[in-house]
């Protein structure tokens, strides 16, 4: 096969790299952020750890939506996605529910 | 035997099937690990103050990695961009960056930060005999401040043979700055340079003792799930270096030769399930060594 057998797409990646490059660097910030929040005191373990796990979370968008390319997937993949995420919350719900048993004796 | 939609996409799914038969594979793994994060979970909010030990691993190792880990979610998807490119050089540069990437944050894991944990010692002292402890623990001062109490004193075991032998009735523990002075404000939380064990040394009898190990997966439910996480996860880097290394070889480049976007969808699909491995650990780093 020829080199230059996608013109179109290649000019296409080309666009994609700065991109990479700099959510790549986002994550690196967020990676630091994360470590300084850490050290700061919002009060409670309990406030500390919703904080880190917003900005985890923020950062696993990131790899999700570019580097996995999230944004713009067939929606064959989102069902999946979909129910994966519907079963895993449905897991750790279960998990929580332990800690809130009605039934007292 | 051709297999078809290996290169152009089903018609119905739109996609090669690689891919959706990656992120099947995906979903499959987000199961497993969620149930372990639950279990994490479950684990933490159910420990007894004190007992969900904060500030004993090293975060600056923990975050070197966590760099290494997300530089090379970078290269992989650098070098994917590459093949697209037909730019099968550069492919090859970002590739073996990857792989470095992937063998450093095992070595780190594996030949440092693991053997480090086995070293360490730690005994957790039974509720009546804490008072015995207290200018090691400085339970009096955490009371004052509000602080949550300690119940484990750790450093480095100077008679190792105590930990098997039932005739040895005491520990002898060069402490960690932390039961060294528990009453310097500086120890009120863990510092991001992990402060090595201090000369202070100190005895514990055996009967004081509830439970005492070295920082193994017997050591407490927190040790426990941190290596199987850990553990678990770092199989998985393992797995994504082999496959990335098979990517390099001859056979690949055969491949590449013959259809260059069949290996680029390879690439894609083994990059998917990398930057998986790093989404993981996005979570791990902060559950394990910050919070």
């Amino acid at each position: 096969m020829e080199e230059s057998h996608e013109p179109h797409a290649h000019h296409d990646h080309g666009k994609h790299l700065k991109l990479y490059l700099g959510i790549g660097g986002a994550l690196f910030a967020c990676t630091a952020i994360t470590v300084w929040l850490s050290y700061v005191d919002f009060g409670s373990s309990r406030a500390n750890f919703i904080v880190a796990m917003i900005v985890a979370t923020i950062k696993a968008g990131l790899v999700g939506a570019i580097f996995m390319h999230l944004l713009s997937e067939r929606w064959t993949i989102y069902r999946v996605l979909l129910l994966t995420g519907f079963f895993v919350l449905g897991l750790f719900l279960l998990t929580l529910l332990a800690f809130h048993n009605p039934i007292s004796l | 035997m051709e297999i078809p939609f290996n290169v152009t996409a089903r018609p119905d799914t739109g996609l090669y099937n690689a891919k959706v038969g990656v992120w099947l594979f995906l979903a499959s793994e987000v199961m497993l690990f969620g149930g372990l994060f639950s279990g994490y979970l479950f684990m933490r909010l159910g420990a007894e103050p004190g007992y969900w030990p904060h500030g004993l691993l090293n975060v600056p190792v923990g975050t070197m990695n966590t760099f290494i880990l997300i530089g090379s979610s970078v290269t992989v998807v650098l070098a994917w961009a590459a093949l697209k490119m037909r730019q099968f050089t550069q492919y090859r540069i970002f590739m073996l960056i990857t792989i470095l990437c992937g063998i450093t944050f095992l070595v780190v894991k594996l030949a440092y930060e693991y053997p480090q944990k086995f070293e360490h010692f730690g005994a957790f002292i039974k509720k009546d005999a804490l008072p015995k402890y207290e200018k090691y623990l400085g339970n009096e001062y955490l009371a004052g401040k509000g602080l949550p109490e300690r119940v484990e004193i750790t450093g480095h075991l100077h008679n190792r043979e105590a930990l098997n032998d039932s005739n040895v009735k005491e520990y002898e523990v060069a402490l960690d700055p932390i039961n060294a002075e528990p009453t310097d404000p500086a120890s009120d939380r863990p510092h991001f340079w992990p402060k090595p064990a201090t000369e202070k040394m100190v005895t514990i009898e055996k009967e004081d003792v509830q439970y005492a190990s070295v920082f193994a997966p017997r050591h407490s439910s927190y040790f426990a799930i941190y290596f199987t996480i850990t553990g678990l996860h770092g199989l998985h880097v393992l797995g994504g270096v082999i496959v990335f290394i098979y990517y390099l070889l001859p056979v690949s480049t055969a491949l590449y030769r013959q259809n260059p976007e069949h290996l680029a969808n390879r690439v894609e699909v083994a990059g998917l399930f990398w930057h998986f491995v790093d989404l993981v650990w996005i979570f791990v780093f902060p559950l394990f060594y910050l919070l």
